[in-house]
């Protein structure tokens, strides 16, 4: 399955400046390693050493945070928008 | 001279040219404002600070920005400290000050990071000021933007109190109210600060914002004739205010202002319905799980804390604690206060003044041991959360029988329970 995954402006050296990509897999895991196979070095950026979401890296599938979700297992629905936008500080 | 010599990642320790960035190209942590501290303290002194501005700006050798750029100021600062004998009393607290900030110029402490941001963003040569909000950023953002002759766009949760969109609407910004909650506005106000060259407060502007609420911990420690308090009691939003008032008792020691270091004990305060640090406190893990926010204590409702792993450090380090009220509590507190010492605060107050009532009941709080709490913010923004209990003891005709008939003399409340 192809999904779609918008690219906030950190990452977007690895996709040559896109803001918006394609991937395939039924899954966020599965995204994320096919996102490594087209851009090296883009799981380095989204995983930590023991394969786990960064801290500050937020992952949206639709408008729903994975962490509220299945985490990395967290399924994707057919034709919905996967969202990886940095933490943000506030008030 | 260039103060700040680079952007330096929390997480991963990579530096960046100082520069409108976000976050840290490679792990996306936040980065924090590198000083040239031993420059610093050489410029610096309890003297030099004194002449200063009774503004955050006396302690501009502290503050991300240039000597020479235009500061965009409201007077934010330099809020009163003041003792709190009768809220002590009630509580068991011997010593207890308050920290007011009530009194900025939008009426809470946002002007202090505001008024940094802003002047940083002129400094980078951006126009526009903007920043996703629970009201109080807002109403800051739209007041210094005014000031300064900045445009300015603000994005709020559409569900805000009446007075936080009024008191923004009202300076002449753009004010988008988004529906959904704040963390869902911050979602967008990332993808929006992609696409414009503007100064978003909380996002590409937050190594420079967040360092404006040192000077709270400057300011405490000055007005306590330069000593440190014991404890902080602080409340917990995104973390940020919390990680950088500890900075700031470290700093002060840092650039020789303090002759030894901070020992102040910091506390943190979260509501119930929106507690995701308070519970990774209790829980004693490290990972701050996200909620979604349900409390009266709206400016607080941030339930994806981009700080809350730093100021569980933050706490945990300085032998601090972190508690939650519900939401009766936090009206409880609101009443409490205002009762005892005249001063009206928003729901946030609410939840710091319930927090350090709950602290105090614990124990944590030795006999003698000086004690600050940071009233951050205004009742009038927030009247919804106290109406019900804040009401005319009586409504009469202008008939002194009536007036008579109606009050018991002898009961007229003295500000006691």
């Amino acid at each position: 399955m192809s999904v779609k995954i918008r690219i906030p402006t950190p990452l977007r050296k690895l996709t040559k400046e896109q803001a918006e990509v394609e991937a395939g897999g039924g899954t966020i895991r599965e995204v994320v390693d096919d996102l490594e196979r087209q851009f090296p070095g883009f799981k380095e950026r989204m995983c930590d050493d023991n394969g786990e979401l960064r801290r500050f890296v937020n992952v949206y599938v639709g408008e729903e945070d994975i962490r509220f979700l299945e985490g990395l297992d967290t399924k994707i629905p057919s034709g919905e928008l996967v969202s990886i936008i940095p933490a943000v500080a506030g008030g | 001279m260039a103060k700040i010599e680079q952007l330096k990642c929390r997480e991963c320790a990579r530096t960046y040219d100082v520069g409108p960035l976000h976050v840290c190209e490679f792990c996306f942590g936040p980065l924090e404002a590198v000083y040239d501290y031993d420059a610093i303290a050489r410029s610096i002194s309890r003297e030099t600070i004194a002449a200063g501005p009774h503004t955050i700006w006396r302690y501009a050798a502290l503050l991300p920005v240039d000597e020479s750029t235009p500061r965009v100021d409201l007077g934010a600062g330099f809020t009163p400290l003041v003792p709190a004998p009768r809220l002590g009393a009630e509580l068991g607290i011997d010593d207890l000050w308050l920290k007011n900030d009530t009194v900025n110029p939008t009426y809470s402490f946002k002007d202090r990071v505001v008024s940094v941001a802003l002047t940083k963003a002129r400094e980078f040569g951006l126009e526009v000021g903007a920043c996703a909000s629970t009201g109080n950023l807002a109403n800051a953002v739209a007041a210094h933007a005014a000031k300064a002759g900045m445009g300015a766009c603000v994005f709020i949760p559409a569900d805000l109190e009446q007075g936080k969109i009024v008191a923004t609407a009202v300076y002449g910004s753009a004010l988008v109210a988004v529906k959904g909650n704040y963390d869902d506005v911050n979602r967008l106000c990332a993808e929006i600060a992609d696409n414009y060259p503007w100064a978003f407060a909380n996002v590409n502007m937050r190594a420079f914002y967040s360092e404006g609420s040192k000077t709270l911990a400057f300011e405490i420690v000055e007005q306590l004739g330069w000593s440190y308090p014991d404890h902080v009691v602080v409340p917990i939003a995104s973390g940020a205010q919390l990680v950088k008032v500890r900075k700031g008792l470290d700093e002060l020691h840092r650039v020789g202002l303090m002759s030894s270091p901070s020992h102040t004990s910091v506390h943190g305060a979260q509501a119930v319905g929106c507690s995701p640090v308070a519970e990774a406190f209790v829980r004693g893990v490290e990972h701050v799980r996200p909620q979604k926010p349900n409390t009266i204590a709206k400016s607080l409702a941030i339930g994806n804390p981009a700080d809350g792993y730093y100021a569980l450090k933050a706490v945990r380090e300085t032998g601090g604690l972190i508690d939650m009220v519900d939401d009766d509590e936090i009206v409880d507190a609101i009443l409490l206060l205002a009762r005892t010492e005249g001063i009206f605060t928003e729901t946030a107050g609410g939840v710091t003044v319930g927090v350090l009532a709950k602290l105090a009941k614990a124990g944590t709080f030795k006999p003698g041991e000086r004690v600050v709490a940071l009233i951050t913010g205004m009742g009038l923004k927030t009247v919804e959360a106290v109406a019900e209990r804040a009401k005319p003891t009586a409504t009469i005709r202008p008939v002194l029988d009536e007036f008579e008939h109606q009050i018991d003399i002898g009961a007229i409340p003295r500000g006691k329970s």
